[in-house]
């Protein structure tokens, strides 16, 4: 059976679905190709949140940006809403973008300095014709109510706002062409801990009333843990485990998963305490591609299949990068 | 509050912080102690004054801004802040070190990180380059780089981020400093690095008895590294005392507020 079957066997159409997602980066001055993102798989459901997590340089952002067509798939599937996106012709292109859109971590680069509140949440209406002219004002006033700020700001500019209310604005902007599906990539980790706990109840309450989904990618295992219904842990370029929350973050299946989960730092001060005098766990988890069987007993490059393994309940682990011994 | 031995007594220290376009004041009287060996946290969310609070002891200005100073900063009996500018500089680096939060920045790219640190190693040691270079492989050694004789001969770019950190607490603690400043030593790492970055200062603070002011936003970091903490807001010092305390019954509102908005991953779920 290929992964591929294996994700939905429960027969409902996800909003996303990402099969054996690859993006390779060409050779450069004499290094070889780099496998950035290597068979990611997965399915984001409507209304539902996917958390991707994983340390810097592990291929989460290069995978959202895949799933945005914003960097080029050396090989697999993205379909979203039932289409498919790689290979798409640009134009088709274009008209899908108005379902999947991006918030990016930092409010202080991704606003226009001179633009006003009110022309950044124009623009998308106007490149997508999603409202007539005579309606932007209106749309834009209630954009601003959904993230909950007074649209008396809309004639202001980005720099007479705090980070939070940066963020707020971003956020309008991606729902200006109501999409389904937005990508969130490290949205509140530039944020002080009581805005990050207040942008993240606004995500979760858009997604409500919105019917939202999202792909969360962040570093920080703990707020994953809040937003998201599943989660995929991504190592070197693979998602190394994959499943709901409480599977994941309760019964971690994957040596580095495991890791990752003891190395965030816990505020209380014995857990804490206890934790650094522990012995430091093995970082080691680049084991050598293994010929023949893996640990699982199933021979991968035979077969073709990626080298995952899911359960009857929908909990996959990778049988790569782990440690050796 | 007191501590049995101080070796830093700080009272009432106020800091202005002063641009061409305004005077802000960034710390308005707050006293604390820091005892020999003892490790004493500062947390707070961005703007709260625990990073300024910190340069005032060096006498340090932001960039591009004066910084000016009230109050009494006592270190052995010798008051920081109407001590000289040449004694001053004997105190900076050599008996009070600082490690700041962006390892890039505070590295020299165009020299190697061996020559980076013999340069200090001879300025404060008096020690000759040969000696010095020795001094550096040890410490490079010490702080755990692996290979650290040729490690020393590459550039700060060679290096990843945690590595880089190691590379600057090598650099503090080079002249055996008595008191280690650590403004988010860790932030920008990611966890794993940041848990071994923080079993190493842990390490050197035993090993050595050296006295530790750690400053995060990250209660998490706090919890597992110091015996007492400071909450700081708007300047000022709302709730301190013992990290259990603090930590785990929180008696001002703020720290509350604070502690309450932490994702946490040892408890239940907070939503959904």
């Amino acid at each position: 059976m290929t992964e591929a079957t294996k994700v939905a066997s429960d027969g409902t159409a996800p909003l996303a679905r990402v099969r054996d997602l690859s993006v390779v980066f060409p050779a450069r001055r004499g290094k070889p190709p780099v496998t950035a993102v290597d068979r990611v798989s997965f399915d984001i459901e409507p209304g539902q949140t996917l958390g991707l997590v994983g340390q810097s340089g592990s291929g989460k952002t290069t995978t959202g940006r895949a799933v945005l067509q914003l960097q080029k798939a050396h090989s697999g599937s993205v379909r979203l809403l039932g289409e498919e996106l790689i290979g798409m012709s640009s134009s088709r292109l274009r008209r899908m973008r108005r379902h999947m859109q991006f918030v990016l971590q930092n409010p202080y680069s991704s606003l226009h300095p001179r633009m006003t509140i009110a022309q950044t949440l124009a623009e998308p209406l106007r490149v997508h014709r999603s409202v007539p002219s005579s309606r932007i004002r209106e749309r834009v006033e209630e954009l601003l109510e959904l993230v909950s700020m007074d649209p008396a700001v809309m004639h202001r500019y980005p720099h007479e706002f705090s980070g939070g209310q940066r963020q707020r604005i971003v956020i309008a902007r991606a729902l200006a062409v109501n999409p389904d599906f937005v990508v969130c990539d490290e949205p509140v980790s530039a944020l002080d801990v009581r805005t990050q706990a207040q942008i993240v109840a606004l995500l979760q309450s858009l997604q409500e009333k919105l019917g939202l989904s999202y792909l969360f990618i962040a570093h920080d295992l703990a707020i994953v843990r809040e937003v998201a219904h599943n989660v995929a842990v991504m190592f070197g370029g693979r998602i190394v485990e994959r499943g709901s929350v409480a599977q994941v973050y309760d019964d971690p299946q994957h040596p580095y998963t495991r890791m990752l989960l003891d190395a965030v730092p816990i505020p209380d001060p014995t857990i804490q305490r206890e934790r650094l005098r522990a012995a430091p766990p093995d970082l080691d988890f680049a084991g050598p591609e293994e010929d023949g069987p893996c640990r699982f007993g199933e021979d991968h490059r035979r077969t073709g299949t990626a080298p995952f393994h899911v359960d009857g309940d929908g909990h996959g682990v990778s049988c790569r990068s782990w440690p050796l011994g | 509050m007191s501590t049995a031995d101080p070796i830093l007594r700080v009272r009432d220290l106020t800091a202005r912080i002063v641009t061409r376009k305004e005077t802000v004041e960034a710390v308005r009287g707050i006293s604390f102690d820091i005892g020999a060996g003892e490790a004493v946290g500062f947390v707070g969310e961005s703007g709260c004054g625990k990073s300024v609070t910190a340069r005032a002891l060096m006498r340090l200005a932001p960039e591009g801004t004066a910084i000016a100073l009230g109050g009494a900063v006592d270190f052995h009996g010798q008051d920081l802040l109407h001590l000289g500018e040449k004694a001053m500089r004997d105190i900076r680096g050599r008996r009070i070190a600082m490690v700041f939060q962006d390892p890039m920045t505070s590295l020299n790219p165009v020299m190697t990180i061996g020559s980076q640190i013999d340069d200090i190693v001879c300025r404060h040691m008096g020690l000759s380059r040969r000696e010095a270079r020795q001094r550096t492989v040890e410490l490079l050694h010490l702080v755990g780089i692996p290979d650290a004789a040729h490690r020393a001969d590459d550039y700060p770019h060679q290096f990843s981020g945690g590595m880089r950190q190691r590379v600057l607490i090598a650099v503090a603690i080079s002249c055996d400093p008595e008191l280690l400043i650590a403004d988010e030593p860790t932030t920008a790492l990611d966890v794993t690095v940041q848990a071994q970055i923080l079993r190493l200062l842990l390490r050197l603070r035993e090993e050595r008895g050296m006295s530790l002011m750690l400053i995060t936003h990250d209660f998490g970091v706090a919890a597992g590294m110091v015996g007492k903490v400071n909450v700081m807001y708007g300047g000022e010092i709302v709730e301190s005392g013992p990290v259990e305390q603090v930590f785990n019954a929180p008696r001002h509102e703020y720290t509350r507020a604070l502690l309450d908005a932490v994702p946490r991953l040892d408890t239940t779920r907070q939503r959904r």
